[in-house]
């Protein structure tokens, strides 16, 4: 039957590719994952003086090494975010959320998160939020539920 | 895998990246030193024409290879063309189920829901009549006495939970024939 063009012969069926990667954190992410178990957030201190969050092993400008981890707020702005509104099969959370860079209080830099609101616009650029803490902590970002809007102080 | 386990270890002065200073936290919360990041892509696969006739094959427990129009050598499991003369097969030709091991390995570290108890061999298998190998496990041996040349036969699943795929064959166990030589193996793995 070989060169039959007939699509109906085709079988189809699904596949998953998986990877069950595991990994050492070495000790400046193993830090700031072992900090959201403590429900606080760590950042590291750069060669220009900069606080940046998440932390980095290696200076951004120099290369060189750094080691000066400081605790940052759990509070932070958003400086830009975009709306999911169909969440993808396997993503943290199911309902229509924001994506969005969060710098937080006492860094200089943003890290990404969700941010749940109940439609796009509620959200904006400059919008204050808050960490709202997963009840069960293991050591992952996802110990981060997501982020909630904050009422301004 | 179900538990870590330690695969190797750097020697001392390797590993230079020195250790942060940390704001005191909860002395009670242990520190974080490895993570689990599994990454998975989720398809809808079609495996083509050529494939879906040997899976098809499969389901009956046959080996079904497709015959190269000039060489005559059967590739299997078929893409539909002869990779070296760039024409399509036109002829299906059973293959095995008696084969022959051309290069194996013995696997110490096993992954995947299905994958059998570490250690275990993972060969390149050559049905009689096939011109290249396939993929199996050698199991029913020692991997110790597991050699090139020896012959095997395919262990099938029950006849109910045949389908069209490929895990029809769990594996494969040695069978009382005498080895092929090596020199008969050349260019077919």
């Amino acid at each position: 039957m070989a060169g039959s063009t007939d699509s109906q012969d085709l079988l189809r069926a699904p596949l998953t590719i998986e990877f069950g990667f595991s990994r050492t954190t070495g000790p400046v992410i193993g830090a700031f994952l072992t900090g959201l178990i403590e429900q606080r957030v760590l950042g590291i201190r750069d060669s220009a003086g900069r606080i940046v969050c998440p932390p980095v092993e290696y200076d951004s400008l120099t290369g060189e090494p750094i080691t000066e981890m400081v605790e940052v707020g759990t509070e932070g702005v958003i400086t830009s975010w975009s709306w999911v509104n169909t969440p993808r099969e396997g993503q943290p959370v199911q309902e229509p959320h924001a994506l969005a860079l969060i710098r937080l209080d006492g860094a200089d830099t943003a890290m990404m998160h969700l941010v749940a609101a109940d439609s796009d616009d509620a959200v904006a650029t400059g919008a204050r939020v808050r960490i709202r803490w997963a009840a069960e902590r293991t050591g992952q970002i996802t110990d981060i539920e997501c982020f909630e809007l904050a009422e301004e102080s | 895998m179900s538990e870590d386990r330690t695969i190797s270890a750097l020697p001392d002065g390797l590993w230079t990246q020195p250790q942060p200073s940390v704001p005191s936290g909860d002395d009670t919360v242990s520190e974080v030193q490895r993570i689990r990041t599994p990454a998975s892509f989720v398809y809808d696969f079609t495996p083509g024409r050529a494939p879906s006739r040997f899976l098809r094959g499969l389901a009956e427990k046959k080996i079904l290879g497709e015959k190269c129009p000039v060489s005559g050598d059967v590739y299997v499991p078929s893409r539909g063309m002869s990779p070296v003369e760039g024409l399509p097969t036109t002829e299906a030709v059973e293959v095995g189920p008696k084969a022959t091991i051309t290069s194996f390995c013995v696997v110490h570290i096993g992954f995947g829901e299905n994958a059998p108890p570490t250690p275990f061999v993972s060969a390149l298998i050559l049905p009689d009549g096939a011109a290249v190998s396939l993929y199996g496990t050698i199991l029913g041996i020692p991997h110790g006495d597991v050699r090139i040349g020896m012959r095997v036969e395919p262990i099938w699943l029950p006849d109910d939970q045949l389908s069209t795929s490929f895990e029809n064959i769990t594996h494969w166990e040695p069978i009382d024939e005498p080895d092929v030589p090596a020199e008969q193996l050349k260019g077919h793995m």
